[in-house]
């Protein structure tokens, strides 16, 4: 008995002083700014040389474009919204949780992607996956989940141009956005995936070989962001600086086309 | 290691613990002591969060709590903000998918106490006070620790209803289970693998500990 009450008090005592030496809130939080996954590595680099340029923090929580619709709708504390497409941030501005309209601030890219050692072989016509397919050497395929991944959906209407779509369908693994897809389709548990350009040139360029596939097989992803109605000033200042020319380098340097 | 994520973690764990033990202690013997119509269903209420898919409690915690219900706004005119996507938020929910991880070893510690012991002690003329107190909380001690650290390690462990309720706001609702995933996604494999080996070491400390205890219980009723 006695050994249990002094592991008792030795377990609480730890765990109180634990509870005194961290304060429950961070002193001071940064506005929290909700963006597609597939912004991963170009927005990070965004903030980071926001925070160098304007010294101002923002934090930046990663989902799919439909997740985060979802979690605004239901009252998320964001304060701006960057989406992979148009109609989850016009559905937001319509339920009117926006500061305006919004504006498109990047136009995005969809690249066929194989891992190494990977037998398929990547070309921005599908044929090598048309190829495999026939063969049946198609184990497994990643595409981000249409129904909530703009770029899931633009996946969906590539594979269908190509006549791929019902044939490939019992092989798809969908990713609960597109970096999830992203990261399926590099562990080796699939031949390959339909992913964002912006993941391919960010982190899967050295772990296979990619093609990136023409603007006019899928429906434009023309990425618009809104600035949501609890909007500071910081997020103001970001929100502008998103369409300044460091940051337009930055997208552009990750493979989005930029709009005039 | 993301430390930010690591002190919601355990602050949930704390909070979770500090709101659920008072009401476990009380109902936790309750149900070991007393007979009564309708126990059976009540003992299954009470352990239904623990074959409840998490996704289910936070479908009906953002339906209910969400700022489009009638309950929401209520809320959040008296709070001043929303409960879902906040720390009180996933405290709730975690408050309530631990409820069995509460009152079960805490039943099982009081069932524990031979029934003449507790007739010993009322026959002494102790008040039920100095008698919880001086003979049945001793002797149940080891279920009332197993049970606060069950419910510790579960918070720390839950996944599906934080990331539905909290969302995976840095600071906030952020615990270590959802910055893992978190980082995954961002192919941040060092940082996920050194927080999931942090979890991995902190749910293999805890089984330790209450295998322990349970030993300890078995032996005294053996």
């Amino acid at each position: 008995m006695s050994r249990v009450r002094s592991i008792a008090a030795a377990l609480l005592t730890a765990f109180c002083l634990l509870l005194t030496t961290i304060p429950r809130v961070a002193a001071q939080r940064s506005p929290a700014i909700a963006a597609a996954a597939n912004l991963n590595f170009a927005l990070r680099e965004i903030a980071d040389q926001f925070a160098r340029t304007e010294r101002q923090r923002v934090e930046l929580v990663f989902g799919a474009s439909g997740t985060l619709t979802r979690q605004i709708q239901d009252g998320a504390p964001f304060e701006m919204f960057l989406a992979a497409d148009e109609e989850f941030p016009n559905q937001l501005s319509k339920a009117g949780l926006t500061r305006d309209a919004g504006a498109v601030y990047a136009v995005g890219r969809v690249a066929l992607f194989a891992p190494r050692g990977s037998p398929l072989q990547v070309d921005d016509r599908l044929d090598g996956l048309a190829r495999l397919m026939r063969d049946g050497g198609v184990t497994r395929f990643a595409i981000a989940n249409p129904e909530i991944a703009p770029y899931g959906r633009a996946a969906e209407a590539v594979l269908r141009k190509h006549g791929l779509w019902d044939g490939i369908r019992p092989r798809l693994v969908l990713g609960d956005t597109i970096a999830q897809a992203a990261q399926f389709a590099t562990t080796g548990n699939a031949v390959g995936g339909l992913v964002a350009y912006s993941l391919v040139l960010g982190e899967l360029e050295e772990r296979g070989t990619y093609a990136v596939i023409p603007t006019a097989d899928h429906p434009p992803l023309r990425q618009r962001m809104v600035l949501l109605k609890k909007a500071g000033a910081v997020v103001e200042r970001f929100y502008r600086y998103v369409q300044e020319q460091d940051a337009r380098a930055i997208l552009q340097k990750h493979g989005f086309a930029v709009p005039q | 290691m993301d430390w930010d994520a690591l002190r919601v973690s355990l602050w949930l764990g704390a909070g979770t613990i500090a709101l659920l033990l008072p009401w476990g202690i009380w109902f936790g013997r309750l149900l070991a002591v007393r007979e009564f119509r309708g126990k059976l269903l009540v003992e299954a209420l009470v352990t239904v969060p623990l074959v409840l898919p998490p996704t289910v409690l936070g479908f009906y915690l953002l339906v209910s709590f969400g700022v489009r219900s009638p309950l929401g706004q209520a809320f959040q005119a008296v709070a001043g903000q929303p409960l879902p996507f906040s720390f009180e938020g996933l405290l709730l929910a975690s408050a309530i998918a631990n409820i069995p991880f509460v009152v079960q070893p805490i039943q099982r510690g009081f069932e524990a106490i031979p029934l003449d012991v507790r007739d010993a002690a009322a026959c002494c003329g102790l008040t039920p006070w100095q008698r919880f107190v001086r003979i049945e909380a001793p002797l149940a001690w080891p279920g009332i620790l197993t049970a606060a650290i069950l419910t510790f390690a579960h918070t720390l462990g839950e996944f599906g209803v934080v990331l539905m309720v909290g969302g995976n706001l840095p600071g906030e609702t952020r615990t270590l289970s959802v910055a893992i995933y978190d980082r995954m996604q961002a192919f941040d494999d060092r940082s996920a693998g050194v927080m999931a080996a942090a979890l991995l070491a902190i749910a293999v400390a805890t089984l330790m500990a209450t295998t322990t205890l349970s030993r300890r219980v078995s032996r005294r009723r053996g």
